[in-house]
């Protein structure tokens, strides 16, 4: 990432602007070419850097009230293939790896669920618990009681010296 | 919420065109006008019912750090542990969980050293055992809301 780059995703990381050639609308604003900042922006698609272009609903409004961290605790040489599959499902939204601290903390996979109601959600439960299958040594279910802070992830103008 | 706003959502979570006129391409495809669908894009964002629109930045590929950690807050120091953890710029996100493990909260530095010097430093202000969970393996991220 260069300059250039950082320029451009400060300029666009809270929004594409809502007019008709909004490209050329944030070129300007950065006083550079539009074919420019369009080439630099497909080559951070390519590169995975940009994940992709478009809309984040609210999956509250859109009627989305349950949503549980789901953690499972499963063998170490297994957690590839079995976290590719969980990933697989549709109503997976994020779906990790992470470290355990034993003894208080033994769960090693991490997904979060999202359905229209509990009862939605433990019908999901119960089908990653099928897919599991023996290799699931347990689980939890921890839903989100409050938003504490949620100001999404910024980058700063200049990167630290 | 209408069919077209319906439509809208379900398809802008696909991917947007980059191009000199993309709502023009997108509107096409969607069978309306290019200024209805920007006109119904800005009241969808200004009601909430997405929360942005535009590109989707991946911080780790970026060269900066994230990393998911969790306290076990005690009932009775929560909004006290609150305050102190939210102060820090560097939490992006966090939330209460219904657990014994209580807090959940979301670094985004520019750096991975910096992701420990902020979690030493809410242990120094809470005196809370942070438990670091970054992640080691990424299986999954994204999800098509259907609307």
């Amino acid at each position: 990432m260069d300059d250039l780059d950082r320029k451009i995703i400060t300029a666009t990381q809270s929004g594409l602007p809502l007019v008709k050639e909004p490209y050329q609308a944030i070129a300007q604003q950065l006083q550079i070419e539009p074919e420019l900042l369009m080439q630099r922006m497909q080559a951070m698609l390519e590169t995975g850097q940009i994940r992709r272009i478009g809309a984040v609903p609210n999956h509250y409004k859109l009627g989305y009230a349950a949503n549980a961290m789901s953690v499972w605790n499963v063998p170490d040489d297994k957690v590839y293939e079995l976290g590719q599959q969980l990933g697989a499902l549709s109503f997976v939204s994020h779906c990790y790896e992470r470290p355990r601290f034993l003894p208080e903390w033994p769960y090693n996979l991490f997904a979060m669920l999202h359905g229209k109601s509990k009862d939605e959600v433990a019908e999901k439960v119960k089908q990653v618990v099928a897919l599991l299958g023996e290799h699931c040594a347990g689980y939890e279910l921890l839903y989100s009681k409050q938003i504490l802070k949620k100001t999404g992830l910024r980058l700063k103008e200049h990167s630290p010296k | 919420m209408d069919e077209t706003d319906r439509k809208i959502i379900n398809y802008l979570q696909g991917d947007f065109p980059i191009d000199n006129s993309p709502y023009q391409i997108i509107a096409q495809e969607l069978g309306i006008s290019e200024d209805e669908l920007l006109k119904r894009l800005d009241s969808l964002l200004e009601n909430r019912t997405l929360t942005r629109f535009g590109p989707m930045y991946d911080i780790q590929k970026l060269g900066g750090s994230f990393s998911l950690c969790a306290i076990r807050v005690p009932a009775e120091r929560f909004e006290e542990v609150t305050q102190i953890v939210n102060s820090f710029p560097e939490v992006a996100h966090n939330y209460e969980r219904d657990h014994d493990f209580n807090m959940w909260y979301v670094l985004a530095t520019e750096s991975l050293a910096k992701i420990y010097i902020t979690n030493q430093a809410i242990e120094d202000k809470t005196g809370l055992k942070v438990y670091n969970m970054p992640k080691i393996q990424e299986f999954f991220v994204g999800l098509h809301f259907q609307a």
